[in-house]
């Protein structure tokens, strides 16, 4: 059972995760959007969309700290236990707090607003179900494992996480982690899964390259291809 | 020097009788689907009047276009790369659906499913957002013809910048028509703003399009262009602008807001310009120099050394050709009647106009005066100042001077001919006093009144050895690509998503599809039917009622 649980969901996760994203891109680059839809109602997105997205990127950052940075690094440059402890539990709550409540607003924006709500699809209500659960676990996790219990997360989470990507299984770790861990990481690999097939493919647009690119694009008719849309393989041009 | 080519166009305004048909047949053409019912492409406004969408000239207010900082060098008015990228999940300058308007259609099935009654039923505004009744309180040229002014015309940016002591009056006996289109600016700030890169000026002819492929609606366009030509596509979440007909122009047809012009106003051609010196023109300090500065970034046709230059960057010869006789390089550079519309966003726009006359002629004539006596038409020109002022506030950034010179030059052109037409000595001194020969009066006349379809429409089309790099040419079966024939409605993603569809066929299966499809606010709902795209073929569910069964 830890082997189904705890070694096979996360491979067959990880593997729609990748091979989805591969698949949308090819298939679907039209459908490839945020969905934005500022246009219908903007008070309540202007107070939810920034508090929901800069607390999740937040929350992000603090994953890669936990789990992508191991216990011993940490210590190397100094910082103890209880330091990072106490760092943890703070700006994980402070962050997880406001994308909560962020998510909060941005629901019941969608729920009220006619307009938003007809626009969202069912696949929208799916992802956002799963989402909601992996944050309220999440943040649930951090406030009662930390506040009242004593569970070392960096020690038993992370290095089945962190070993999961070098083949290297450990489905012990997480059997031995509390319930709430073992709940949040379940949902969180389920939404991996559904990744792909919602409108959070968007986060792989993040558009960084703005930094950089010149402001005034040119493009040239493409010569190699033929009509507006990208030959199918084995059509292209061959010179 | 490095020659480009843009297409490029100029409305002559003297002829706008503000009927909509260049509004509507772009409409039909190009945004006549879900999520496009608010975004008009083509749009005429009244001018006085606020726009569409409303006020979108206040730039203190939707920070559109480009601004110099302190050091004069030119910056995005709506913030740089770091802050777009900090306002991306709330974008605190987009206009939202109220500054342009709620769409709508009306339940027509009522009309036709009523029972007998009493009094004849009513086919009540239905909301295309919501689908619910809604109160009709505003659209895309609600204020046309001024109607409404009174309350609404003060909000006009362009006239509280003039003065403050306008008297409402003027509004009567100075109105005209504004048609406005994508500006496919030689430096378009659109395209700056856009995070994704998706949106870019083609190299060959300048038109500016969205890769739609590309596009991932971060909105950042649509607060970034000055002119709000930039629309979000609610429900495909992408953006559309304006393409310049790019199929019909590369097969050498005109624009269809041109084609189906009814005064037959718009002119449409080619202009060299040096890419080299667009962003020194763009970033002139003064605004009102803006205007030549922007002339002076065109380059002569005829000139041997440009048309060397021209070749070297490979632009075909039979494309320089077409600018030589290009009109707009006419009413630009020779004649000089032209005016860029709000040259002080310094996006460099290159669709320009020639301002009206006709209200000052109307002004004279009201008076019992000579309407066409150029002297009187002179001292009309120096006594409405305000009009003036207004039309420089529009094309010059403010500076009347150009404004002045281009209506003396239009009224002269106006006694000159008349003495022609009546069979009259033509008299010289009239053009001489705007600075124009006699001959160089009657071509500009040839041009403004006569000129011919393939006067007015000088468009080289692109070249038969790149024909199967044409976006829209059919030299391919339109109907081999993925899915099949007939592939129409909704991907699993919502509207839209799936891999594109070639235009043509999508057009087809598409109103095939809607012509049964179209719901009030969703398409994949049957029984409400847009009357707009049905062509009078077949029975769409929920036209007619129900047949008898016999």
């Amino acid at each position: 059972m830890d082997v189904v649980l705890w070694v096979v969901v996360p491979y067959v996760c990880l593997t729609v995760f990748v091979v989805g994203h591969v698949w949308r891109y090819r298939y679907d680059k039209f459908g490839w959007t945020t969905r934005s839809s500022q246009l219908y109602e903007d008070r309540l997105l202007r107070l939810g969309s920034p508090l929901f997205h800069f607390g999740i990127l937040a929350v992000f950052l603090g994953h890669v700290m936990g789990l992508g940075v191991p216990k011993s690094w940490t210590e190397a440059v100094g910082v103890s236990e209880s330091v990072y402890h106490v760092l943890a539990v703070a700006v994980g709550a402070v962050a997880g707090f406001c994308t909560l409540v962020g998510m909060a607003i941005l629901i019941y924006r969608r729920r009220t607003v006619g307009p938003v709500f007809s626009a969202t699809t069912k696949m929208d209500k799916a992802m956002y179900l799963v989402l909601a659960t992996v944050i309220v676990l999440g943040l649930a996790n951090t406030v009662i494992a930390n506040v009242f219990g004593h569970y070392d997360y960096r020690e038993g989470v992370s290095v089945w996480f962190r070993r999961i990507f070098r083949f290297d299984l450990h489905p012990e770790l997480m059997a031995e982690a509390p319930l709430g861990f073992q709940l949040h990481g379940l949902a969180a690999f389920g939404l991996f899964a559904l990744w792909p097939f919602t409108r959070l493919v968007h986060v792989f647009s993040a558009p960084l390259g703005y930094l950089t690119r010149p402001y005034i694009v040119y493009r040239s008719r493409d010569d190699q291809q033929l009509g507006s849309h990208t030959p199918r393989r084995g059509w292209e041009r061959t010179r | 020097m490095r020659v480009m080519a843009q297409m490029a166009m100029v409305m002559n305004l003297d002829k706008c009788i503000g009927c909509h048909t260049c509004s509507v047949t772009c409409k039909q053409a190009w945004t006549n689907r879900a999520g496009t019912e608010y975004v008009w492409f083509n749009n005429v406004e009244t001018r006085p009047g606020q726009g569409y969408p409303r006020t979108y000239e206040d730039q203190e207010r939707w920070k559109g276009g480009w601004e110099l900082n302190r050091r004069g060098r030119l910056k995005l008015k709506g913030g740089g790369r770091l802050k777009k990228l900090a306002t991306i999940f709330s974008n605190p300058i987009m206009p939202s659906l109220k500054d342009y308007y709620e769409p709508w259609t009306y339940d027509y099935a009522t009309l036709t499913d009523a029972p007998a009654q009493e009094h004849t039923p009513v086919a009540r505004p239905k909301s295309l957002i919501s689908g619910k009744d809604m109160k009709i309180e505003w659209s895309a040229n609600w204020d046309d013809n001024l109607g409404g002014s009174a309350a609404t015309a003060a909000n006009d940016p362009v006239l509280r910048k003039i003065s403050d002591t306008v008297k409402f009056e003027f509004e009567q006996t100075f109105m005209f028509y504004l048609p406005r289109i994508c500006e496919h600016c030689l430096n378009p700030s659109c395209a700056a703003s856009c995070p994704s890169g998706a949106i870019y000026k083609r190299a060959e002819d300048g038109i500016v399009l969205v890769d739609q492929d590309r596009c991932r609606g971060w909105r950042m366009c649509v607060s970034g262009c000055p002119y709000k030509k930039v629309y979000f596509n609610h429900r495909t979440g992408k953006a559309e602008k304006c393409t310049f007909c790019f199929p019909r122009i590369e097969v050498g047809l005109p624009t269809v807001c041109s084609e189906t012009c009814v005064g037959r106003l718009r002119y449409i051609g080619l202009v060299l310009y040096d890419a080299d010196r667009v962003l020194e023109a763009a970033s002139t300090p003064d605004d009102h120099d803006l205007y030549e500065a922007q002339r002076s970034v065109f380059l002569d046709p005829s000139d041997p050394a440009v048309v060397r230059e021209a070749e070297r960057a490979g632009i075909p010869r039979d494309w320089v050709e077409a600018a030589q006789r290009s009109p707009i390089h006419a009413l630009i550079n020779r004649y000089k009647v032209a005016l860029p519309l709000h040259p002080e966003y310094r996006t460099m726009p290159m669709v320009w106009y020639i301002p009206p006359l006709s209200p000052v002629v109307d002004v004279v004539r009201d008076t019992g005066e000579d309407a066409e006596d150029e002297r009187n038409l002179f001292a009309a020109i120096e006594a409405l100042r305000i009009p003036i002022e207004y039309l420089a506030e529009l094309f010059t950034a403010g500076d009347v001077a150009p404004v002045d010179a281009v209506l003396r030059r239009l009224a002269a052109m106006r006694s000159y001919m008349r003495d022609l037409n009546l069979g009259r000595e033509p008299d010289g001194s009239i053009p001489a006093a705007v600075g124009m020969s006699e001959e160089e009066m009657y071509d500009m006349y040839r041009l403004l009144a006569l000129a011919k379809y393939d006067e007015r429409y000088v468009i080289p089309p692109a070249h038969a050895e790149q024909a199967h790099a044409l976006e829209e040419l059919a030299t391919e079966c339109a109907l081999d690509y993925e899915g099949g024939p007939g592939m129409g409605g909704s991907g699993p993603f919502g509207e839209g998503s799936g891999t594109p569809t070639p235009i043509a066929v999508e057009n087809f299966a598409m109103l095939k599809d809607r012509q049964t499809s179209d719901t009030v606010a969703a398409p994949d709902r049957s029984g409400r039917v847009n009357l707009l795209n049905w062509d009078g073929k077949g029975t769409p569910q929920g036209l007619f009622p129900p047949k008898d069964e016999p």
